[in-house]
């Protein structure tokens, strides 16, 4: 489903990526760890289309489509989604309103009407119990206010009402405790299906107790310097990544 | 990643035209450029006005000729010349008993581009229309229903002539022809504009609702409101403008007079769009407009604004609360965008007891604008437990616009609860990203972010004013952010 060949990114000249290859198919669940700095959020940010990031090298293939052309807005339509290690503000704009309207645009974009009103509640009811959110939550401005395990629960629960195609999950665990955790990870694993594919980008093996991944891929430098089964999550937690560094700069 | 850019976006956004710039042609009778006591005179005569009133003009008239025009405001522009102005203009062949039937098709056409559909209007949103055009009404409706319950809504010209007792009374009494300049030019060359009187105890059971619309090219447009609710009623008053695209600048000083007598409320709501001037700061409108209400005792005024147009806006609707226990409130969405200048908000003047205000004015700026909130809140000294919560909020779109506030407070009474809260926010590139992240396209996003900033007053509006509000919000900041 996605297929990442050769890629090389920059920002403001600064070369971060330099040459991902990576390939996540329907059904399979990675995880992507590595030390601070090493381009793991710069890899998501690419891979949902943010501007100030230029590709130099390598392509990035959707089903097969490469998407380099388009548009953030253009890849969500597709099915890419991004669960933002920051998610930011929007003051005045409630939970439900800017869900209905990233539901609305998707289905305009494909051609279709306005979600019912009626399903869309109906949604949001089933989407909410979910993720056990209590329906208040949803009438307040988005991420106003809200604790970091709110916001992060927020953007899970985004995900369940986008349903994606591929989601991408930047440091979903970071700011939640341990019953924040288990919650947002039960919900990531009942999205999980044969059709749809999962990053999980992380620093620590705790989230990957709740989502089992299939692959565990370790980029340092920009590069994936390992991969291989989740027990390579479990042994980065026992060795830290010292190990791996001194691998690859040897 | 070359794509679809912003720059790609402004570009195209900058060739398209401002969306009600057309100019329709019809027939117009206009003055010739200047202005002297003749020309005041021949406005008066033209009007078909009694004496008095050509004197109160005159008078009017005299004392703008030792005004100077004032330049405390946070603006620069170049000051028109008052002598190269058409004062009068109005559509030709008038005729009072004309019905929207025989109304000019030219005109109702262009009302259609406006999204204005008369018949509409009057059969299903409940309004009342008194058009104005370059003017002149042309064009009365629901008269007759209001006239069961007595209230009055008409042109002011025919109101002097029709109920001379009552404009006599009241015109001149909350703006008075000394005021300011503006208001001075206002009273002396006046075309027209709107009167409404709601009796006693009165529900007036429809929005009241005027378009003003410039509409020949060079004719400056003095409009001049006044509107009275009488003890224990109730009126909810609509205005909203749009003008065509012009290259010279057009002058508009407007004034507006309200009278809430004891126990009445006047909600007065405005949503002008009056023409920017071009992305490059080219033409657009003049808008100099004086507006203030009086409320006697348990009164209440609300004046609530959606400002997204003109070139140069210089406006401050206020509030004298004289009456005990009276209430003033002012909500306010001023946008600007590209060399647009703004230099608005309000005057709460609290001089009986237990008066109450509340100030709520959002400001958003974009391109290369200065957008400022300028206020005072004055407490007199007889003023006992006299409140105002003032809240001010700019959104900022880009590096080159600017937001400023200037709040004055002056409280002569020690019992006074004064309140003031200010926030300076900008759209950040991080809030685009995460909209577009979940489908939301660059506009769009945009559009939702003002919406949320705006929402506390966009709840103020009447329904079907809103709609229109959000819809100008989005059109005023297309292409703003980069």
């Amino acid at each position: 489903m996605l297929k990442i060949n050769n890629l090389h990114a920059s920002v403001e000249d600064k070369s971060i990526l330099k040459g991902i290859n990576l390939e996540v198919k329907a059904g399979e669940v990675h995880a992507i760890m590595g030390p601070n700095g090493s381009g793991k959020s710069t890899l998501a940010s690419v891979i949902a289309g943010k501007e100030e990031y230029e590709v130099t090298d390598g392509n990035i293939l959707l089903e097969g489509e490469d998407i380099e052309e388009l548009a953030a807005e253009e890849r969500a339509h597709k099915g890419v989604f991004l669960s933002f290690q920051y998610p930011v503000e929007i003051p005045g704009v409630s939970v439900t309103n800017f869900m209905k309207t990233a539901i609305n645009e998707t289905r305009k974009a494909k051609g279709l009407e306005d979600m019912p009103a009626k399903e869309m509640l109906q949604l949001i009811r089933e989407k909410s119990e979910l993720l056990e959110i209590d329906r208040k939550f949803l009438s307040r401005s988005l991420n106003e206010g809200f604790s970091g395990g709110e916001k992060k629960r927020n953007e899970i629960f985004q995900m369940a009402m986008l349903e994606p195609k591929l989601a991408i999950l930047d440091e979903t665990d970071s700011g939640l405790d341990i019953d924040a955790l288990r919650i947002v990870a039960n919900g990531v694993n009942k999205l999980k299906n044969k059709d749809n594919g999962v990053i999980v980008i992380t620093h620590y093996q705790r989230l990957l107790d709740y989502i089992v991944p299939d692959f565990v891929h370790v980029l340092y430098n920009g590069k994936i310097v390992k991969s291989g089964g989740k027990e390579l999550a479990h042994e980065l937690e026992e060795k830290g990544y010292d190990w791996i560094k001194e691998e690859v700069d040897a | 990643m070359s794509k679809y850019t912003e720059d790609d976006l402004r570009e195209e956004l900058k060739t398209k035209e401002y969306e009600y710039g057309f100019f329709t042609d019809i027939e117009s009778e206009t003055f010739p450029i200047g202005l002297n006591e003749d020309i005041v005179r021949a406005i008066s005569m033209k009007k078909e006005e009694p004496e008095w009133m050509t004197e109160w003009r005159l008078e009017a008239f005299k004392v703008w000729k030792t005004m100077e025009e004032p330049d405390w405001a946070n603006v620069n522009y170049k000051k028109p010349d008052f002598q190269s102005i058409a004062y009068y203009s109005a559509p030709k062949a008038v005729d009072p008993n004309k019905t929207l039937d025989d109304v000019d098709p030219d005109l109702l056409a262009m009302y259609k581009k406006l999204g204005i559909s008369v018949d509409e209007q009057k059969k299903m949103n409940n309004i009342a229309m008194d058009i104005v055009v370059d003017s002149v009404s042309v064009a009365t409706t629901f008269k007759k229903t209001l006239s069961e319950k007595g209230i009055i809504f008409m042109s002011i010209s025919e109101a002097i002539k029709e109920h001379p007792e009552l404009v006599k009374k009241y015109i001149g009494t909350i703006v008075p022809t000394t005021d300011n300049f503006y208001a001075a030019l206002n009273s002396a060359v006046f075309s027209d504009g709107s009167f409404c009187y709601i009796p006693k105890g009165v529900k007036c059971p429809m929005e009241l609702s005027t378009y003003f619309r410039i509409n020949q090219g060079g004719t400056g447009q003095f409009e001049r409101t006044l509107l009275i609710a009488d003890e224990g009623s109730y009126v909810s008053y609509l205005e909203g403008c749009t003008a065509p695209s012009r290259d010279e600048n057009q002058l508009h000083a407007a004034v507006v007079e309200l009278i809430a007598l004891d126990d009445a409320e006047i909600k007065y709501s405005t949503v002008q769009n009056w023409f920017p001037g071009t992305a490059e700061g080219k033409g657009g409108v003049y808008n100099f407009v004086t507006k203030r209400g009086l409320c006697e005792k348990n009164a209440k005024i609300s004046w609530t604004q959606v400002e997204t147009g003109s070139a140069v806006t210089w406006k401050y609707p206020s509030c004298i609360l004289k009456g005990d226990n009276s209430i003033g409130e002012f909500y306010s969405i001023a946008v600007t965008n590209n060399y647009q200048q703004a230099d608005t908000g309000t005057k709460m003047i609290h001089l009986g007891k237990n008066t109450k205000s509340t100030i709520i004015s959002k400001g958003i700026s974009a391109g290369k604008s200065q957008n400022s909130y300028r206020g005072l809140v004055h407490i007199g000294s007889r003023a006992t437990n006299a409140r105002n919560f003032s809240q001010c909020d700019s959104l900022l779109m880009g590096n080159e616009c600017g937001a400023h506030t200037f709040p004055y407070i002056e409280a002569k009474n020690k019992s006074a609860q004064i309140e003031h809260e200010a926030t300076t926010s900008k759209i950040g590139e991080d809030q685009i990203f995460y909209c577009n992240q979940r489908g939301i396209d660059t506009e769009k996003a945009i559009a939702l972010i003002v919406n949320g900033f705006s929402k506390d007053v966009l709840n103020k509006l009447p329904m079907e004013f809103a709609v229109e509000a959000q819809k100008l919000l989005e059109i005023s900041l297309e292409g703003s952010v980069g």
